[in-house]
């Protein structure tokens, strides 16, 4: 059994000669499933073989349910100030600079009109890569001003949630935002303009106990962490585990909480027949 | 035994003086009148030296300080005793972190709804330490609706360490409950008083804190997180709460010139645990003026305040 043996011990190829797969080509999903990078866009991000999605951000969403990719977005150039001067280990400042860089976003909303299949409707989709999607001055400035457009015009609003909670660098005046949202919701309400939740992975803290509880339809993505307070926090709290498929989409609808869930390959189908029966 | 606060350890040693001067006066027949009138001369001045420069730490050790008065201690001498409490969310049971009920305030029927904090060990338990569970919430809001029915104005006291984080908490639903409440508080008729009268702990405490007047007392913090997790999450360690706490921004001075509450109500020297009647007077006498004060409008004007108000909260630049 000698040519079991190894002969020349360690890596033999030098650094410059390695070959590696490029980056993005294939993507893996947690239970193993690997799939090219153009496929997975073709099926909205989506891994077909376990149905995980993958979390994309308000471009892609605008993309899948947008006819055409055409949509006016609103109040685009919105910006957070530093209202606290705020520091931790890093200034608020130079975070907001780096990751505006970073990800080409303004901050953690955009906010857009459009048609899904011919039907108007407004669009707030939040974007986890700001700063975990939290929630500071502009992005509940932008929620309340897509609101008033929304009402102003009687054009139904879809917000999709995705944010870890309250900016905690803006502190209580991120989270007043709660109360904003809130309140512009009340006023949509009031006027029979509907409001359809989309909740996906994940959102939790301050998101939660505000808009995206609060839709006249709540849908869920599949898989999707959705709580008030983080695993972790109440792992701590209670010092046990937790039980398993705890705070998912599939939970939330066995408590309730949402009325059914929804897989992203059939958003735009589904929107289209919410849309539907609200207007006939 | 009272219990003294690190930074209030001049004040301790004072009152220790006093008291043996006292003893002294009492068993020896000695005149120590005077000694003990300086003794409490020196008290309230140090008092006021100490709690006139509170760091921003510091105060949120007030404003838990164990001997601070609590919502009850509030609706017990508000309402000298005249008070009806009312019990559950008509659905899952009564959550006792959240108390409430009509009450007598100089003659007019109020709805008073606020955060209890246990006494003692085993009363803090039974609180559940103020943090409630959405059956607390939904208490609460049910409370509001019954309010609004019969025009009666409403009071919220605020004291909470935040929304309880537990398995049951959740699986019925905190954040709903919390957003629910936030909503539709911008749907009640009636005026709506809030009072941060000790710890305003985020989400927890602004699911009963949407008020056309937002007060907080002096010695009181009111923002998004805890100084303790905000120091967790954002330097990934206990130690820098203090830091935290200053850079939160959490201090009633700073809410108000922030403009994210309306009034402060300025603390006995020593702090509301010094001398509870007068803070309790105090708190009572801002109540009824802003009652009679919102009552000059309609329904619908204060609704649009309240709702302008809040939506006026924000900075960022376009």
């Amino acid at each position: 059994m000698s040519w079991f043996k190894r002969i020349k011990k360690g890596i033999t190829t030098p650094t410059k000669e390695k070959k590696e797969t490029p980056d993005g080509l294939w993507f893996k999903s947690p239970s193993g499933n690997i799939i090219e990078s153009s496929e997975l866009k073709k099926n909205h991000y989506v891994v077909p073989s376990d149905g995980f999605h993958k979390r994309i951000g308000s471009a892609e969403y605008f993309e899948i349910l947008f006819d055409d990719n055409e949509f006016e977005e609103l109040n685009a150039n919105m910006t957070s100030a530093d209202p606290l001067n705020f520091s931790d280990t890093k200034k608020y400042k130079d975070r907001l600079e780096a990751t505006r860089k970073k990800t080409n976003l303004k901050d953690a909303v955009r906010t857009a009109h459009g048609k899904v299949n011919g039907e108007d409707l407004v669009v707030a989709a939040m974007d986890f890569a700001f700063i975990g999607g939290s929630m500071g001055s502009v992005v509940g400035e932008k929620l309340a001003r897509a609101i008033d457009y929304s009402l102003n015009n009687k054009i139904p609003i879809m917000i999709i949630s995705k944010s870890g909670g309250a900016r905690m660098m803006e502190a209580a005046f991120s989270l007043m935002q709660l109360a904003k949202t809130s309140a512009k919701l009340s006023l949509l309400g009031k006027a029979k303009v509907p409001y359809i939740s989309y909740i996906t992975d994940p959102t939790t803290g301050g998101v939660t106990a505000s808009f995206a509880m609060l839709g006249d339809i709540n849908m869920a993505e599949p898989g999707a962490l959705i709580g008030f307070a983080g695993p972790r926090v109440i792992r701590e709290t209670i010092k046990a585990d937790l039980p398993e498929g705890f705070q998912t989409s599939e939970f939330l609808l066995e408590k309730g909480f949402v009325d059914f869930i929804v897989d992203r390959r059939n958003l735009k189908e589904k929107m289209t027949q919410v849309l539907r029966m609200f207007k006939n | 035994m009272p219990a003294y606060l690190d930074f209030e350890k001049p004040i301790a040693e004072l009152e220790e003086q006093l008291d043996q001067a006292k003893q002294i006066e009492e068993k020896g027949k000695v005149d120590a009148s005077q000694t003990i009138a300086e003794l409490k001369k020196k008290i309230t001045k140090t008092k006021k030296e100490i709690y006139n420069n509170l760091t921003a730490w510091q105060k949120v050790q007030v404003s838990r300080h164990p001997e601070r008065p609590y919502t009850l201690d509030y609706i017990e001498t508000m309402t000298n005793g005249d008070f009806l409490e009312l019990h559950g969310d008509r659905n899952v049971r009564d959550d006792k972190a959240i108390v409430g009920g009509f009450g007598n305030v100089s003659g007019r029927t109020l709805m008073i709804i606020g955060q209890q904090k246990g006494i003692n060990t085993k009363m803090r338990q039974y609180r559940n330490f103020g943090m409630a569970n959405p059956e607390g919430y939904r208490k609460a809001l049910r409370l509001m609706h019954l309010a609004n029915k019969f025009n009666k104005p409403i009071v919220t006291l605020i004291d909470t360490p935040g929304a309880y984080p537990g398995i049951e908490a959740e699986e019925r639903g905190q954040g709903e409950a919390i957003a629910r409440n936030l909503k539709e508080m911008f749907e009640i008729e009636v005026p709506i008083i809030t009072v941060i009268v000790g710890e305003g702990a985020s989400g927890g405490a602004l699911g009963i804190g949407i008020g056309d007047r937002v007060f907080m007392l002096e010695n009181t913090w009111y923002s998004v997180i805890s100084p303790e997790s905000c120091s967790s999450i954002l330097w990934r360690s206990w130690d820098h709460k203090e830091e935290a706490a200053e850079a939160l921004k959490l201090t009633a001075t700073d809410m108000l010139g922030n403009k994210l509450i309306d009034f402060i109500i300025k603390e006995p020297p020593g702090g509301a645990h010094s001398n509870k009647p007068e803070i309790i007077r105090r708190v009572k006498k801002e109540i009824l003026a802003s009652i009679e004060e919102l009552e000059q409008l309609s329904s619908e004007e204060r609704i649009q305040q309240r709702i302008d108000k809040y939506c006026a909260m924000g900075v960022y630049n376009e």
